[in-house]
């Protein structure tokens, strides 16, 4: 066996090795032909692939042109085809189009304060002393750990009315100085979760801090990657910090920026459990983001789940559309070959 | 100013610089364990309390005997548990043969599938609710945890192999051909050799899964009907009741939510990061 194997790896007959190995693998019981091998591997993955994720955003797809009534939902009868009815019906809707609002706008206010306090907090981490930004980390660590469902739990606690933490201290504010910024001077029981504006207020404070050290860590990871020669020429050079910044730094991390700003937009145009514990559930429609009004349209009775599913294909083609140029970069860069 | 005093004075800024970091973010954390810790006196109060005088571990133990939704606390962590572990163990067995597929072989529709994967880590997991929900109930699998399950193995696993296949990548292909060629069968080269050398990859893609089952709120509310098969994050939901929000027993419950995925945290927080951002930094 050894020899003819030998024998054929040498052999200058290209059909033959291969042939041989054929039979080598049968022999030591895999009995699976070389080119089979990695389609088996990927068998499970592209069945639970294309069962749980591909199809069913066909199915959401062809759904938002459905009536899904309660029998449907039974299984006793078939969905209702009502073509564009729950487009139009939507886009006469008020609640649509204050959801679409916040979404974006939350969106574009969270992702870039979390990116501006994470690249900032990445820089300070990679000038302090290895034990201080140890301690840092796992500060920051704690932070970003903390489940969805906790973090809306504590910001609702922290802004809580009555014994809030946040009306506290915004009463040690000297009066004048809360009346000239704020526009008050006395915050107790400010019932900061009443009205869409406020919830927003804590919205993005909630997910900034939750979301910041990953980009602060990445950052740092980055930086470590550039060479300290690069550093020490700037500054032979006399450039100050914030060029040395702008024409080394920034350029570099080019790569590690343009994914964090694709993960930071995919997490935060659908924040949905921050924002279910802070609203207290689907209640006030106002302050509805997308994702929250899919839900409460398709769950809350009387379910319509067809227009949940319109709901659901906007906020995706939003989605798909906003992170397409970056997708497109990314493949690019990847090396898939 | 002497250099030598400019180069301490700038020392002092970063630090305290580094100290307000760390503040803001660990302080919202503490104040949860801290509360969960107060007797009921000084959680309501608008005074400030900044640790817990009346120590009591009156909210811990009442969540864990008493509960909430007509269960113990112990039931919905237990639920939590069944469908983080049982994602992580179907999980991970997937995007391993996967992971090793992309990364050890060159097949038609390769980039195809490393393409594919991509694209649908952008698709927005809210969205797919309602045709899931429909699906689950469809299969018989509603208000069951192997329903979850099901659900998360799908929600996790794209990521899961882009992560895994980088680690599978960096392990040098001359070991599984050295263990050929001294006979081995594909199989043994694949647990003997690359098993090992993956592990720690591996380890850390399951407690990415973990957490991510574990965090998740929106599937579990529609999948689970009776409460004894809530999951933590529904569980909580409950203690937002009409009598007026018992802050001590939501903090101590968050409190014990929280714990388990810290130490994970702190305990992969070097691979998490470059796995998230694998590919974007050529090394």
């Amino acid at each position: 066996m050894t020899d003819t194997s030998t024998l054929a790896r040498g052999g200058a007959n290209t059909s033959a090795p291969r042939r041989r190995r054929g039979s080598r693998n049968h022999a030591r019981g895999s009995g699976l032909p070389d080119w089979a091998v990695p389609y088996v591997l990927l068998v499970p993955g592209i069945v639970v692939i294309a069962g749980l994720l591909l199809w069913p955003m066909i199915q959401v797809f062809v759904m938002s042109f459905q009536s899904i009534s309660l029998r449907v939902i039974r299984g006793v009868a078939d969905p209702e085809w009502v073509g564009l009815d729950n487009y139009t019906k939507l886009f006469e809707n008020d609640v649509f189009w204050s959801s679409l609002r916040n979404t974006v706008v939350f969106a574009a206010v969270t992702v870039s304060l979390t990116l501006v306090v994470g690249t900032a907090v990445g820089v300070l981490l990679n000038r302090l002393s290895k034990g201080m930004s140890t301690f840092v980390i796992i500060g920051i660590m704690c932070a970003w750990a903390v489940p969805p469902v906790a973090q809306g739990t504590i910001w609702r606690w922290l802004f809580d009315a009555e014994a809030g933490i946040i009306n506290w201290a915004l009463n040690l504010l000297p009066d004048w100085l809360s009346t000239l910024v704020l526009g008050r001077a006395d915050w107790t029981g400010e019932p900061w979760l009443n009205d869409a504006w406020s919830v927003y207020v804590v919205l993005v404070l909630t997910v900034v801090w939750a979301s910041f050290p990953f980009i602060a860590v990445s950052v740092l990871a980055g930086l470590k990657g550039i060479p300290a020669e690069l550093y020490e020429a700037a500054r032979v050079d006399g450039s100050s910090p914030w060029r040395t910044f702008r024409k080394i730094t920034f350029p570099l991390l080019k790569p590690v920026f343009a994914v964090l700003t694709i993960l930071s937009i995919i997490w935060d145009f659908k924040v949905f459990s921050q924002l279910y514990v802070l609203l207290n559930g689907p209640t006030n429609r106002e302050a509805f983001n997308l994702s929250l009004f899919s839900f409460a349209e398709a769950f809350k009775a009387p379910p319509k789940m067809g227009t949940g599913a319109a709901i659901a294909v906007v906020l995706t083609l939003i989605l798909l559309l906003v992170t397409a140029v970056y997708t497109r970069q990314m493949v690019k860069q990847e090396d898939l070959a | 100013m002497t250099p030598l005093a400019r180069k301490r004075l700038t020392r002092i800024a970063l630090n305290t610089a580094g100290s307000l970091v760390f503040l803001f973010a660990i302080f919202p954390v503490y104040w949860m364990v801290a509360t969960s810790f107060k007797a009921n006196d000084q959680i309501f109060t608008t005074s400030f309390i900044p640790f817990p005088t009346h120590f009591t571990f009156e909210h811990l133990f009442g969540v864990l005997t008493e509960g909430v939704a007509g269960n113990s606390i112990w039931v919905y962590m237990r639920n939590s548990a069944v469908v983080a572990v049982g994602t992580v163990l179907v999980g991970s067995l997937f995007a391993l043969l996967a992971a090793t597929a992309v990364a050890r072989f060159r097949f038609k529709g390769r980039t195809s599938f490393l393409i594919t994967l991509l694209i649908v880590q952008m698709i927005p997991t809210e969205a797919l609710l309602i045709p899931l929900f429909l699906n689950v109930r469809r299969l018989g699998l509603y208000d069951q945890l192997l329903g979850l399950i099901v659900i998360q193995v799908g929600l996790t696993l794209p990521f899961g192999i882009w992560m895994l296949r980088t680690f599978v990548a960096a392990v040098p292909k001359t070991l599984e051909e050295a263990a050929w060629i001294d006979g081995a069968s594909r199989f043994t080269t694949f647990w003997k050799v690359l098993f090992p050398l993956v592990a720690p990859g591996l380890v850390a893609t399951s407690i990415f899964s973990f957490i991510t089952a574990w965090n998740d709120l929106i599937f579990a509310l529609v999948l689970m009907k009776d409460t004894a098969g809530y999951t933590m994050p529904v569980a909580l939901q409950f203690f937002f009741g009409q009598r007026g929000t018992d802050w001590g027993a939501i903090m101590a419950t968050s409190t014990l939510m929280t714990l388990p995925v810290i130490a994970f945290f702190l305990l992969v927080q070097r691979r998490m990061v470059s796995g998230l951002v694998a590919g974007a930094v050529k090394g």
